[in-house]
């Protein structure tokens, strides 16, 4: 469907239960649902006439660590046939185990990897989930928000041991964070005053 | 009497010349036919998302620089849309100009590197040390707008850094004559090259489906013969203004593939024409002193400017909470920002969508049944640049 209400009001009334909360913004549609119906609601919008989000273009998580359902796992979708977006998400606890969409989109395969690398979120039935972008061996999952930004280790060529190891961070400095944080706002009314400045000059 | 033969396991990489970078790739092979292959890949993995997550907005553009750093501003320009739609600030028309015209300088950079190194990996010497004189001179106009030949920082939200030296718009104009002519020379020695051809048709051939279900995007799904471009079917900036065409493949081969790339370059130098036609001069970003810092001729005047200014680049702009999904035609193909801001000055959240990973991910799809020979081939027309596949 070419008309993002049309395609809201679509989706709502065919899925009714099982969507949670639809908004659009910025052009695109943005759809909330349960961990459940998650292959259900793929499905549906992957091969239905007017809908069709034949593409999915990425998954990722967004860490939110104060809340009890601690991880929002935001998938995107793209329809070249009514040229459409759509981001579709929905909350987990940090030990909950999500299924696996590879089955509907092969592409999700690494996708899922990189998703279960960086914030250490598992999935169900994934043909092959192994760690993707970190180093063999690593520890942790590093896009979490309480993992620090200098790592936990760090590798040098040990000319003992005739091998690269893993040593615990020295740091000289720790990482400085500086809080800038200040009721200022920037003005607009800045080029006015210069200007009128210069006419009196 | 019956032999067992076992399959041999082939590490290819992750220093290897027809590797493209760091990839390390397990191929299995069955006497000379690739039975599966498996990329590992992260070698190159900075942690780009988790600094830009640490930094402000404007301290988050270089890093975009070193993603795919053979198209550094096209990178730039996803990061400095996502910005301005949560902000909902126009950029002045002559912005526009220059980032698009600098986006197709970068797509022809790009597309030369990869056509020629292809070329390479199949045998053909000459075309790479043509190709990388262009790209000398398309670097050089890099660095005379921006200061540096490839890490540019030359975008930002609301315009770009600063206006285009004196006499670089002629300079421009005059490459835009003399490129057709390399490209054509470069034709000459590849499109109907007897070597070149039986290395590349027929060989990685994607169908429609397979373009879709994999998350192809750019040259990779218009190869295919889907007519796919971001550029024209959502458009940014000012390409709604601008005449193109958008070669679509027939067969979706790497042959095809090399082919749309070539029609790209020359679609790109008509862009880069019609930009340096079109541009008047005018402001370069915008006026809003709440994004864009003042001049450096206010701060000698002004005390509150320079406050700003002073404020700008310690606490740096502050975007309102919301969330985003921008993406931008990169010659590679789909590259998107996901970004989340939380009102402060530092995004919260910023997942950057690689083209090269959703399409290095199909290797094994693409190379199961063909020969060892064929790795590179196949490797060269996916257009892989580590530092984005990576991050």
């Amino acid at each position: 469907m070419n008309n993002l209400i049309d395609l809201e009001k679509k989706i709502n009334s065919e899925l009714t239960t099982k969507i949670n909360k639809t908004s659009i913004k910025h052009n695109q549609i943005y759809v909330e649902i349960d961990k459940e119906d998650l292959v259900d609601v793929i499905l549906f919008m992957k091969t239905t006439q007017d809908i069709k989000f034949r593409q999915l273009i990425d998954i990722t998580v967004v860490d939110y660590p104060e809340d009890t359902r601690r991880f929002k796992i935001v998938y995107l979708f793209l329809s070249h046939e009514y040229n459409q977006r759509m981001i579709l998400s929905y909350f987990i606890n940090e030990n909950e185990v999500i299924s696996s969409i590879t089955s509907v989109f092969p592409s999700a395969n690494w996708m899922e990897r990189e998703v279960f690398d960086m914030y250490g979120v598992n999935f169900k039935d994934h043909p092959d989930l192994r760690r993707i972008l970190t180093d063999y061996g690593f520890e942790g999952h590093p896009l979490r928000k309480d993992f620090p930004l200098t790592g936990h280790t760090e590798v040098r060529y040990s000319e003992e041991k005739k091998k690269v190891v893993n040593e615990q961070v020295k740091l000289e400095q720790n990482y400085r964070n500086f809080d800038y944080d200040s009721p200022w706002e920037g003005t607009k009314y800045i080029k006015e005053v210069t200007d009128s400045n210069d006419k009196k000059n | 009497m019956t032999k067992k033969i076992k399959n041999l396991n082939l590490n290819f990489g992750p220093q290897h010349p027809a590797a493209h970078g760091v990839l390390r790739l397990i191929l299995e092979l069955d006497g000379e036919v690739v039975e599966k292959a498996d990329p590992h890949i992260g070698l190159l993995h900075r942690g780009t998302e988790k600094l830009i997550e640490n930094k402000t907005y404007m301290q988050a553009v270089p890093y975009f620089d070193r993603l795919d750093y053979v198209a550094p501003m096209n990178q730039e320009h996803a990061f400095a849309l996502a910005i301005e739609k949560i902000l909902e600030i126009d950029v002045p028309i002559r912005a526009q100009y220059i980032r698009v015209m600098f986006c197709e300088i970068g797509r022809i950079l790009s597309h030369i590197l990869n056509v020629t190194t292809q070329a390479l990996d199949v045998g053909a010497l000459t075309p790479s040390l043509w190709g990388f004189e262009e790209r000398e001179t398309l670097m050089t106009f890099y660095e005379r707008a921006s200061g540096s030949r490839l890490h540019a920082n030359y975008f930002r939200a609301g315009g770009v850094h600063q206006d285009l030296p004196a006499g670089l718009e002629n300079d421009i104009a005059k490459f835009c004559e003399t490129f057709p002519k390399i490209i054509n020379d470069l034709e000459n020695l590849l499109t109907d090259n007897r070597i070149f051809k039986q290395r590349n048709v027929d060989i990685g051939i994607v169908s429609k489906e397979d373009a879709l279900d994999y998350s192809f995007s750019g040259v990779m799904i218009r190869g295919s013969g889907i007519p796919w471009d971001l550029r024209k079917s959502q458009p940014y900036d000012c390409y709604d203004q601008l005449e193109f065409k958008i070669p679509v493949g027939k067969n979706g081969d790497c042959y095809d593939r090399y082919l749309c790339r070539i029609e790209e370059m020359k679609e790109s130098v008509s862009i880069i024409k019609q930009c340096l036609a079109k541009m008047e001069k005018g402001p370069i970003k915008t006026f809003d002193g709440k994004i864009s810092p003042p001049s450096k001729a206010e701060i000698k005047k002004s005390m509150e400017a320079l406050i700003h200014h002073f404020k700008l680049f310690t606490e740096g702009y502050r975007v309102p909470k919301d969330e985003i999904y921008t993406a931008v035609e990169a010659p590679k193909g789909e590259f998107g920002v996901y970004l989340i801001s939380d009102g402060s000055s530092k995004p919260y959240k910023c997942k950057i969508r690689a083209p090269g990973f959703s399409h290095l991910q199909s290797m094994d799809y693409l190379i199961k049944g063909h020969m060892l020979a064929d790795v590179p081939a196949v490797l060269g027309s996916l257009d892989i640049v580590f530092g984005e596949v990576d991050r």
